[in-house]
């Protein structure tokens, strides 16, 4: 296990990053995913989308430069790159469900061998709304939930889940500190496997049946 | 020509109990803040608050939630505001949690005179319940039906005296889209200006649908 929790989740993000293709639109979840946009490798351009409604969404501005209209979908100040522009949330929804966006990255309580995920209530406890993630994970081309492998011990990942769903059979890739799965008609595979860890170690912490690819990779990260 | 524009008090007269308000704004970005501050002031009760968020107890509109001036809110996201969550569990004020794109959609679909839109959010999760769900060419979707208000306040950048509106950047979010939706629509405006200095082409909310105008206290 990697025990040090700001490294997984710099593993995790950067693993993502690779995966997206010049000029492709993407959106960044609140947490973990938003680390994805400071590991793109160099030459790749991604064009990044918030759903507040902007594209071309920079990085976070330089002291003295903040502009308090510039924000993004968790309500911290960022910037526009000159390519940019706003919308309306109609707009940014319809960019969203319209299947214009080609990734969507979020985090997850929950996910399962189906590809489904919960990620927005636990009943009683803690009732934050789900935002804009439903409509993203349903609308995006390709949907990659960025996760520890574990929290506090338990599995993440699961046969199905157990909290109420952001959506049913969306996923499309899983991605941990540990491993890479990809959610294929026939269940969950797991294609890639970080160098420090081994198929033996990620069945012990994973709730969910999976194959293991023929050509199983160690994670490039 | 056009005689738009209100005060203080003109706004508060507006205000009344029970009301149902739509309020733009994403996280307080676009939120007309001195109309949430003059409902705050004139102390209307059990207000029905359509809201893309409750932002938070201390800034933009989550400012009400605190008051105890809500009585339901209809919002996508209540996380940053920990007076909404407090109150829900007690049960004094009722949240329905909408999804962000379906919320838009439902108050698009009231000001575009449509009888409601077929989305495929929320299928197979617990925001199908009691909903109408139909097939179409093999896809389900759901029945999401319009949502309206009596009243819509809308946070504007620049507004001329007929009452076109232009958004900076981030600020549009759900202001132009309320702005189809209520009988009412009041635009706070950051900066007023003349007739004609907006370019047309460059205008987001047209005039007819801006009841009235009220000048930001804020900077």
């Amino acid at each position: 296990m990697i025990e040090d929790i700001n490294l997984a989740k710099n593993i995790i993000a950067r693993r993502i990053a690779r995966e997206f293709k010049d000029n492709q639109l993407v959106n960044l979840g609140i947490g973990l995913p938003t680390l994805v946009a400071n590991h793109i490798p160099e030459g790749i351009n991604v064009i990044f989308q918030s759903e507040n409604g902007i594209i071309g969404m920079g990085p976070a501005p330089q002291p003295g430069q903040e502009n308090p209209d510039i924000t993004n979908a968790g309500g911290a100040l960022v910037t526009a790159l000159p390519y940019g522009c706003y919308f309306d949330s109609a707009m940014s929804f319809a960019l969203i469900r319209g299947k214009h966006v080609e990734y969507t990255v979020l985090g997850a309580l929950e996910v399962d061998q189906e590809g489904s995920l919960a990620s927005w209530i636990i009943p009683g406890k803690k009732v934050p709304g789900m935002g804009g993630a439903m409509d993203l994970v349903v609308g995006a081309r390709n949907v990659i939930i960025s996760t520890l492998h574990t929290e506090r011990g338990k599995p993440k990942i699961l046969k199905k889940c157990t909290l109420p769903l952001t959506a049913k059979h969306v996923v499309n890739m899983i991605v941990t500190e540990l491993a890479v799965f990809r959610v294929t008609p026939g269940g969950l595979a797991l294609i890639e496997v970080h160098k420090d860890s081994s198929v033996d170690e990620i069945r012990a912490n994973t709730a969910a049946d999976f194959i293991v690819a023929d050509n199983l990779k160690t994670m490039e990260v | 020509m056009f005689h738009k524009l209100i005060d203080r008090k003109g706004f508060s007269d507006l205000l009344k109990d029970d009301m149902t308000i739509m309020i733009g704004g994403f996280l307080g970005c676009g939120t007309p803040e001195t109309l949430v501050d003059i409902i705050l002031e004139k102390g209307v009760k059990n207000l029905t608050i359509i809201c893309n968020d409750t932002a938070f107890a201390d800034r933009g509109l989550g400012r009400l939630i605190a008051a105890k001036q809500v009585g339901h809110v209809i919002t996508s996201h209540i996380g940053t505001n920990v007076e909404t969550g407090k109150q829900m569990v007690e049960g004094s004020i009722k949240v329905d949690l909408v999804p962000q794109g379906t919320l838009v959609e439902r108050i698009r679909c009231a000001g575009a005179g449509l009888g409601g839109v077929l989305t495929p959010t929320g299928v197979g999760t617990i925001v199908e319940e009691g909903k109408q769900k139909l097939t179409v060419e093999g896809v389900d979707y759901l029945l999401e039906l319009p949502l309206r208000a009596e009243l819509a306040l809308i946070g504007g950048s620049l507004t001329d005296k007929a009452g076109n509106v232009v958004y900076n950047a981030t600020t549009c979010n759900f202001n132009p889209i309320m702005a189809m939706a209520a009988d009412t629509v009041v635009v706070e405006t950051r900066k007023l200006v003349e007739i004609g200095e907006i370019q047309p082409e460059l205008v987001m909310t047209p005039s007819p649908l801006v009841t009235h105008i009220f000048v930001s206290e804020k900077s």
